[in-house]
């Protein structure tokens, strides 16, 4: 199911990419490669580069070493090259096109795949950087001693327009894949790369500035850096990827104890994550949507005795309330949860009391998972999909009064669809 | 100031009036050309400072550093005694005078490292000629080292002086660890000399920005890692409010097997997971309904079941944390008793994993050293008394010497925070145990009680038998 849809987010991405790939590569060929030496020297660096990936957190992959080569090759004011736009902008991408394949051997051949989407941006991206400042290169080369400073200044903006194009690209590839708006894709992808790209880009820009100065040395000196910039993405990630995973296991305190259904909570969260996501709920707010609908059962700790079953909506309005109030103090406890340990506080209130008016403080996590808790306790582990549609059926009937329409609805959806595949 | 001896104010005020007389002498030497590079390298190394205050404590990635050694490599000796010298103007909270030495020191090490520069290197604003690669790394380096020596030389007899210690006991610290840092900030300082050289201040923007980042992303994982101690912390206590007479414990049993561990020699990796293992040791009691850990009386054969699953719950709960590692077992089999009587495996001897082991003694320790439902605390000495007693038969003697040692060199502070709105029964309230961690709770499922000198026998019915039952 995931397949189908990646092809069709990615397909006239990686077509687009394979196209210029096959244009440049001919162009290049024909034309033959005057300065081998540098060309070979970047398709070595770019290849390490993707063998240095790193998971950024959130779980991006990113290869900041690569992408830097990559750039720079893209800016490097070969004198080889000015006159002959058509043939800088293909050598530039024959050279990144074969540097990142090489470097994506190793991990190929240990059957972790290559990162095919990826390529193609950069492809794409090395195509938009080398044509734009192969247009503007003309007008600020350096002249005599001068310094170069508007040349510099022509290589960063080119370089943050190429990043912009780059982050874009993801979010289309990404908010397709996820069904996120590609309004609040875009603005996910801006802020998880902005620290990355400004690196990476400024790496690049480096490199390129400092090659035609220093000669190849440019490359392992620059990169001193962004390797620091790496390790620390890299120990963040890896703090990030814990938490979450003590969270999540955490949570099943309250199955362990027979509190709750064996993996409800982790049902609950994953559902509420995908229609937070649906409804444009932001990277950030999805965190703390997954947590406190990880640890939205935690209140019941407090209880005597377990509820036959945990199905909190089987319980009285009040008793609901007071396992969200419980939940939500041993959440805040914390200190650094507050938020989750609101939506957790607000996930009993109802949607329109007594057809009363709207609150406006009762935050969307909140009404996303009292219904997706509502859902769960209904239907438990079960892959029937009579059993879902009914289910659904049985929300439907308290939309606006218990539920929100739009919550109940995006969930119908995601239910549909994930019936539709079943088959 | 007034605090300090009159050598140490000599010092001071020595230091303050050479600087501020190299900063003049190098004021009148730069041309205009060379005071268009100055001072935008100068504002750089005023908002390195001012942006410097507001970082956390484990972050430590200088940006002044680098620009110091740009402008010695740029600018040579009279340019960077200025840029240097500028940190005066940041807006800190020190104290006036500490910021005047602070520019002095600076401006006193700038000068011989400008000169030291310039003897093997050349100054890049200076050169008219294309400077190749080698021509200015090796001198960037030496350059650093200078620096390094120079600065951390004034700045230790400083402290020295101030605080009466030895000058070489602070620096033998401090320049071992600087050493890598010193290395990539010269490499830094290198970049952007050679940059700025031949691109102007946008090269500042450009070396900067991965240090900024790497900076912002290093505060952003202290920032996560506390978080991340808080909310485990807080979940350990929620824990611990299901049975009031723990509070606190798990806390403890953290640091005593931190101890234990320490005196027996493990690596520091495993002591942190050691200490992981002994703060979710009981997380499994989270499974146990609240109404069997809280009962003030004696427990049914069933009930006395559901505690010891809490085990086999601990590890459900923890198996997938990869962190953990090996103390997932320990948290597992903390029940384990050496001479195969304890639950829920009933191994034997060394087939217990060294960190249940050691949690088992902090356990107990703990156990006995705090209030329970059925009698006070007892006395640290007590408490060893008893887990010598149970020496070989419920617990690892290695482990139990080495808590004790551990205990006799470093103390132990059993500080019982329970509230005080609890009941503390006396000592002679004969015991109705809920509890299972301490060897001397014998009174469960009405189990003959032995006599109250054989420590031994009291402990071998604590975990309640397996004595005398084959295991079918």
């Amino acid at each position: 199911m995931t397949n189908d849809r990646e092809i069709r987010s990615t397909g006239p991405l990686l077509v687009a990419a394979g196209l210029v790939v096959i244009a440049a590569i001919a162009k290049a060929a024909q034309a033959g490669i005057i300065d081998a030496g540098a060309a070979l020297a970047f398709v070595a660096f770019i290849a390490l580069g993707e063998i240095l990936r790193i998971t950024l957190p959130g779980g991006r992959q990113s290869a900041p070493l690569a992408a830097a080569g990559a750039l720079a090759f893209a800016l490097l004011p070969a004198p080889d090259r000015i006159n002959d736009l058509p043939y800088s902008v293909a050598l530039a991408v024959s050279v990144v096109t074969v540097g990142s394949i090489v470097g994506a051997f190793p991990s190929a051949l240990v059957g972790r795949g290559m990162h095919l989407d990826e390529l193609a941006r950069r492809v794409l991206t090395t195509l938009f950087a080398a044509t734009m400042f192969g247009q503007i290169y003309p007008h600020v080369m350096p002249t005599g001693t001068e310094t170069a400073w508007q040349l510099a200044l022509a290589m960063t903006i080119t370089a943050a327009l190429a990043a912009a194009v780059d982050a874009v690209l993801a979010a289309a590839v990404r908010g397709t894949q996820s069904h996120a708006p590609f309004r609040t894709a875009v603005v996910d992808e801006f802020r998880a790369l902005l620290g990355i790209s400004s690196a990476i880009a400024a790496t690049g820009v480096l490199i390129a500035l400092a090659t035609p100065k220093m000669g190849l040395w440019a490359l392992p000196v620059f990169a001193v850096p962004l390797l620091l910039t790496q390790f620390a993405f890299r120990r963040y990630a890896a703090i990030d990827a814990t938490y979450l995973q003590t969270i999540r296991s955490l949570s099943k305190v309250t199955e362990v104890g027979g509190y709750t259904e064996t993996g409800h909570s982790r049902r609950v969260s994953r559902l509420a994550v995908t229609i937070g996501r649906e409804m444009g709920v932001s990277e950030r707010d999805l965190t703390d949507l997954e947590y406190a609908a990880l640890m939205h059962d935690i209140g019941q700790l407090s209880l005597q005795e377990p509820i036959p079953g945990g199905a909190t909506t089987m319980v009285s309005y009040v008793d609901q309330r007071r396992i969200a109030e419980l939940g939500a103090e041993v959440i805040r406890q914390a200190g650094v949860l507050d938020r989750a340990a609101l939506i957790v506080e607000r996930q009993a209130d109802p949607y329109r009391p007594h057809r009363g008016q709207l609150d406006g403080t009762l935050p969307l996590e909140s009404r996303i998972i009292k219904a997706v808790n509502a859902y769960d306790d209904l239907v438990g582990a079960s892959l029937e999909s009579d059993r879902k549609l009914r289910a659904i059926e049985r929300l439907q009937l308290g939309i606006d009064r218990e539920f929100d329409p739009g919550v109940v609805d995006t969930l119908s959806r995601i239910i549909e669809r994930q019936t539709e595949y079943a088959y | 100031m007034r605090d300090m001896s009159l050598t140490a104010r000599l010092y001071l005020t020595a230091v303050i009036v050479v600087g501020a007389a190299l900063v003049v002498y190098s004021a009148l030497q730069l041309g205009r050309e060379e005071w268009l590079a100055v001072i935008p390298l100068a504002v750089l190394v005023v908002l390195a400072k001012w942006f410097a205050s507001d970082l956390r404590r484990h972050v430590n990635i200088s940006v002044g550093m680098p620009v110091a050694i740009a402008s010695v490599i740029l600018l040579g000796p009279a340019g960077a005694t200025i840029v240097m010298s500028a940190v005066v103007l940041a807006p800190t909270s020190a104290r006036l005078y500490n910021r005047l030495f602070n520019a002095g020191m600076f401006a006193i090490t700038a000068t011989i490292t400008g000169h030291v520069y310039e003897r093997f290197g050349t100054v890049l604003l200076n050169s008219t000629d294309a400077v190749g690669f080698w021509q200015v790394i090796f001198p960037s380096l030496v350059a650093a080292l200078v620096l390094e020596i120079v600065n951390g030389l004034l700045l230790v007899t400083m402290i020295a002086l101030s605080e009466r210690v030895s000058p070489l006991r602070v620096w033998y610290g401090t320049l071992a660890e600087s050493a890598l840092p010193m290395f990539i900030y010269s490499i830094f300082g290198l970049m952007l000399a050679v940059v700025w050289s031949y691109a102007g201040p946008i090269a500042a923007v450009l070396v900067l920005a991965p240090l900024m980042v790497a900076r912002w992303v290093f505060a952003e994982f202290s920032a996560r890692q506390e978080a991340y101690e808080a909310t485990m912390r807080s979940l350990i206590k929620s824990v611990e409010t299901k049975d009031l007479y723990t509070r606190g414990h798990s806390e403890r049993v953290s640091r005593a097997s931190v101890l234990i561990g320490r005196r027996a020699g493990m690596r520091e990796d495993r002591v942190s997971s050691l200490r992981y293992a002994g703060m979710l040791h009981d997380v499994g009691k989270l499974g146990v309904p609240t109404s069997v850990l809280q009962k003030a009386g004696r427990l049914t054969e069933e009930e006395f079941e559901a505690i010891q699953q809490h085990t086999v719950r601990g590890r459900e709960i923890t198996k997938d944390l990869e962190f953990l590692g090996e103390a997932i077992e320990g948290i597992h089999l903390h029940h384990e008793r050496i001479d195969g009587r304890g639950y829920p495996l009933g191994l034997k001897g060394s087939e217990i994993p060294e960190f249940a082991r050691i949690i088992a003694v902090a356990d107990a320790f703990d156990s006995m050293t705090t209030t329970r439902s059925y009698r006070g605390a007892r006395s640290v000495d007590d408490a060893v008394v008893e887990l010598r007693a149970c020496k070989g038969s419920q617990f690892d003697p290695v482990m139990v010497e080495a808590l004790v040692d551990a205990i006799d060199a470093e103390g132990w502070d059993a500080s019982d925070t329970l509230p005080t709105d609890l009941p503390v029964p006396l000592d002679s309230v004969p015991s109705f145990a809920s509890d299972d961690d301490d060897p001397t709770a014998a009174d469960r499922l009405g189990l003959p009680s032995a006599a109250p000198n054989d420590a031994s026998e009291l402990a071998d019915d604590a975990t309640l038998g397996r004595s005398g039952e084959e295991p079918t």
